[in-house]
């Protein structure tokens, strides 16, 4: 995940307090699960500032089930809905169950 | 006038030790740690390079299509026996580059060793016509003075030192070394896949009009950052005395810009023989190698595109470029992947009272996904054309079922090297042009994206689309 | 889920860009404090 918003997203967090905040996502494939990671475990690359550092914010992509039925509907169709034929949502729900699995897990 | 696409070239510059000088190294490498040394051992040779799948159907030795048919990872399957020339490319080395990049300066700023001869790596006789005759080389101790005391950065072939290159003003950020380096290996490479186009089409020098340059550097002084005319400097090079030109500028979408006005010009009679040319851009080199050394992978983004072709009035035999068909994302348009595609394709093919499955070859932004899919980038192309077919699908111009076989005959996998602009749909026209020449193919859409929201100046995305038909 | 909580809009271009993700989320009434668009090319 690029690091100038890694650097940003900190700041954000010490701003608001990671209780406070909520990430969502709309990238596509393997994108969802390294910036999943990074927003909860760390950056897997060890690249960035948050190499290291487990800001365990919840993580979800727009086209999860459970986010896209609390959007207006009209707006989603028209501008979001044609991707969940575009994007593989199976995978993406998959990669961010897996991972709050995990999270559970450690907590 | 109607105008058709004459000629169409690839090239690629395999440039291993330029890789550390790509914006994402540069700064990798500026912080302590094992990173430069890593990238090193990761590098490919030339004959790794040149024989790389990918490259070879880049410069037209393999057909897009074929590469679903190589195991992965291409890089460990080289194609046997592979050229570095091909029907409307060639692969350089770096040692004629060097020459090249030396030959494109006309303010002494790279100083090549006086010891050090350029190999010739087998370039063809465009490439050779290129090289710098060496008139001006330096001497290995003026050469190491200059980069110790912070002026030039190190040029280096096969680890040695073998030259550098200087700022030309101390304060100026966009005279900076690195930022010269990234203009002059722009012209050069440029100025090869345009010297490449004029031999292959056989196309006097002297007749080219015009030259539309689709390059992503941004050349000018502090008081004008990207003034531009990239396009004339290339012409100059390559030896057109009659062309004058300009720089289209859209990120990756300028490509085919470019060949919009090059066959509105055309069309226009404004000029007679236009040429659209693109160097490769520096800055990318690299861009996701910290991924591939962590995959244990090649570094694969050591290579610089180059494209061009050549734009002229109709010769009864090569195809025309539909401008009924030209497509454009207006600014009130949404910048989403489903937004953009209808502006840029499905408007175009309802004003021709066309349908999706009607154009035999979509190229869109083609890259090799191999480079992207480690880096969690995803398959670009790939992506792109479940968007046309899933578009396709809710006009009820196909079945659900059918979006596979719809991706299968309609796109191709990615070839082309993640150079931004060098992507952009069109390193497939050669292949396209051999096909409709062939009388194998009728039609393809030319489908391109910028990301403008990239430099701040808007939250949008942009596209530019053309077909082209026999 | 976002009740009371402000979010980051984490887009990409050929995916749904940032100012989409946005758009939806603050027509359902969250706040949103970041949005920015990836383009992986």
């Amino acid at each position: 995940m690029d690091l100038d918003n890694q650097a940003t997203i900190k700041q954000l967090v010490d701003a608001h307090g990671a209780e406070n905040l909520v990430v969502v996502l709309g990238m596509s494939g393997e994108g969802v699960r390294i910036a999943a990671e990074t927003l909860t475990t760390g950056d897997p690359s060890w690249a960035g500032p948050l190499a290291g550092v487990s800001l365990g914010l919840p993580v979800y992509h727009i086209l999860e089930e459970r986010v896209r039925t609390r959007l207006p509907a009209e707006i989603y169709a028209e501008k979001v809905q044609l991707m969940e034929m575009v994007l593989d949502v199976a995978q993406i729900e998959d990669a961010l169950a897996g991972l709050r699995k995990t999270q559970a897990k450690r907590s | 006038m109607i105008p058709v696409l004459r000629a169409a070239v690839n090239t690629l510059v395999h440039v291993p030790d330029l890789v550390r000088y790509g914006s994402k190294p540069f700064r990798e490498g500026s912080r302590p740690g094992s990173f430069l040394a890593d990238l090193k051992a990761r590098l490919r040779t030339f004959e790794d390079a040149a024989a790389y799948p990918p490259h070879q159907a880049f410069i037209g030795n393999l057909r897009p299509e074929s590469l679903a048919d190589i195991p992965s990872p291409w890089y460990g399957h080289p194609l046997p026996g592979a050229s570095h020339q091909g029907p409307f490319g060639e692969i350089l080395g770096q040692g004629p580059f060097y020459s090249m990049l030396e030959k494109a300066d006309q303010f002494g700023l790279v100083s090549l060793d006086a010891g050090w001869t350029p190999p010739a790596n087998g370039a063809s006789a465009a490439a050779k016509g290129l090289m710098s005759a060496g008139a001006r080389r330096g001497t290995e101790k003026e050469i190491r003075r200059r980069i110790g005391s912070g002026e030039a950065l190190a040029l280096e072939h096969e680890g040695a030192l073998i030259g550098c290159i200087r700022r030309d003003h101390e304060e100026d950020e966009s005279l900076a070394a690195r930022v010269l380096l990234e203009n002059l290996a722009a012209k050069a490479s440029g100025a090869h896949a345009l010297r490449l186009l004029l031999e292959k089409a056989r196309l006097p020098a002297e007749e080219v009009d015009y030259i539309l340059s689709c390059s992503e550097e941004a050349i000018g002084d502090r008081y004008n950052r990207g003034g531009g005319n990239l396009a004339k400097a290339i012409g100059e090079m390559a030896g057109c005395p009659n062309a004058a030109g300009t720089d289209i500028k859209a990120f990756c979408a300028a490509p085919v810009y470019a060949l919009v006005h090059a066959a509105a010009l055309v069309q226009a009679g404004v000029v007679r023989n236009a040429v659209v040319v693109g160097g490769g851009s520096l800055a990318k080199l690299g861009m996701k190698s910290h991924r591939h050394i962590e995959k244990r992978m090649p570094v694969l983004e050591d290579v610089l595109g180059g494209v061009a072709f050549w734009v002229g009035p109709d010769d009864g035999e090569s195809p025309r470029l539909n401008l009924e068909m030209a497509g454009r994302h207006p600014s009130g348009r949404p910048s989403t992947p489903q937004g953009m595609m209808e502006a840029l394709v499905c408007e175009p093919l309802a004003r021709a009272g066309r349908k999706l499955r009607e154009i035999d070859k979509y190229a869109v932004e083609l890259h090799n996904p191999e480079v992207t899919l480690p880096a969690g980038a995803g398959d670009v192309p790939l992506t792109n054309y479940r968007t046309l077919a899933a578009l396709a699908v809710i006009r009820g111009e196909i079945g659900r079922e059918e979006i596979p076989a719809f991706i299968r005959d309609h796109g191709m996998p990615g070839f082309a090297p993640t150079q931004g602009h060098i992507p952009a749909g069109v390193p497939y026209l050669g292949h396209a042009l051999a096909a409709m020449r062939a009388g194998t193919m009728k039609s393809a859409m030319v489908v391109a994206k910028g990301s403008l929201f990239l430099g701040r100046m808007t939250q949008q995305a942009d596209g530019a689309s053309i077909v082209v038909e026999s | 889920m976002f009740d009371g909580k402000k979010v980051i809009a984490l887009g990409e271009r050929d995916g749904i860009p940032g100012p989409v993700l946005a758009e939806c989320l603050q027509a359902a009434g969250t706040e949103v404090v970041y949005q920015t668009t990836a383009c992986f090319v």
